[in-house]
């Protein structure tokens, strides 16, 4: 006779290991760690001007000056998407990678609204200070200052 | 035979160690710093043209002649990006590899190589009469794995200069140091 004892702890381990992989691609699908309109805000700069090329060519040339590769580009949707990886297993250093969205679109009358998302090591990004420091370059290259916005 | 092993498992430590320090931080890799300002001088030459489509043009002709199949364009921001598969072997790199193996350590020797290009065009100079052109090359390095082991920016100044070189060529307009 088969004990049912070994057979019920296979399944007690087995039912949360099944739903554990159900639940883990659904969240991380959809995920959302920080409250939605804090992260936009984090992410989002406006800018007094209504030149959307400028502002696009602006957020390429800064993406390119950091050295980032550039994935895709769409100037209808006003998307631009980069990324930047460095690795060498020789000199011990692993495969990083961070990746950039960057969307364009108009705020009001007068303004562009810029925001970026940013991925790192298969993770995003929610800190404030990349993203500052992403902004600080841009508005070089824009000769406009970034408003921050609620 | 032991110590062979024992090195074997300090390379392997080493590497799991160090695993933790990633090049691209985030920390620094979104900041302008003023080697990212010298690499951008080296990679930007300035043409006597207003017609920025045409240089564009160019770029992915010259492109194409250099092997290199391109992936994505947006002609009306000036970006064009492209990219081709390279063998990556080493001769040198093998005979070292296999000398390594003989004393128990394995590592496989670099296969392939992806070597990637970014173009960027835009109106330069006084009343927009000239075009300023940017290309930055990169390299992804596969081992006979299939194993990633490593991406890197090409700096040498010479492939810059040859590119804008055969560009001006094609154009029949002298570059400019930007």
């Amino acid at each position: 006779m088969i004990s049912d004892r070994p057979c019920r702890c296979l399944l007690a381990l087995l039912v949360p290991l099944l739903l554990a992989g159900c639940m883990s691609t659904h969240d991380r699908l959809l995920d959302m760690d920080t409250s939605q309109v804090q992260l936009r805000s984090i992410q989002s700069r406006a800018f007094d001007t209504t030149d959307k090329e400028r502002t696009m060519r602006a957020v390429i040339a800064t993406l390119q000056d950091l050295g980032f590769m550039l994935d895709r580009a769409d100037y209808t949707l006003g998307v631009v998407t980069a990324s930047k990886g460095r690795a060498d297993i020789y000199q011990l250093q692993a495969p990083a990678t961070l990746r950039i969205t960057v969307t364009v679109r108009p705020r009001g009358e007068r303004q562009l609204l810029v925001r970026a998302s940013a991925e790192y090591q298969r993770s995003p990004v929610t800190d404030p200070k990349p993203y500052q420091n992403f902004f600080n370059s841009l508005e070089k290259a824009m000769f406009l200052e970034a408003h921050q916005v609620d | 035979m032991g110590s062979s092993l024992r090195i074997g498992r300090v390379l392997l430590a080493g590497v799991l160690l160090l695993t933790g320090c990633a090049a691209v931080t985030l920390e620094k890799d979104l900041s302008l710093t003023p080697e990212l300002f010298a690499r951008r001088q080296a990679q930007t030459r300035r043409f006597d043209t207003a017609d920025e489509q045409r240089i564009l043009r160019a770029c992915a002709a010259l492109l194409q002649d250099t092997g290199f199949t391109i992936d994505e364009s947006e002609a009306r921001l000036g970006v064009l990006t492209a990219s081709k598969e390279r063998d990556a072997t080493d001769a040198v790199q093998v005979a070292a590899r296999l000398a390594l193996a003989m004393v128990g350590i394995s590592l496989p020797p670099d296969k392939d190589q992806v070597m990637r290009a970014f173009v960027t065009t835009r109106p330069a100079g006084p009343e927009g009469r000239q075009t300023a052109v940017r290309v930055v090359f990169e390299r992804f390095v596969f081992d006979t794995d299939g194993r990633l082991t490593k991406i890197e920016a090409l700096d040498d100044p010479m492939i810059y200069r040859s590119f804008f070189e055969k560009l001006a060529k094609a154009l029949f307009l002298e570059a400019h140091d930007f």
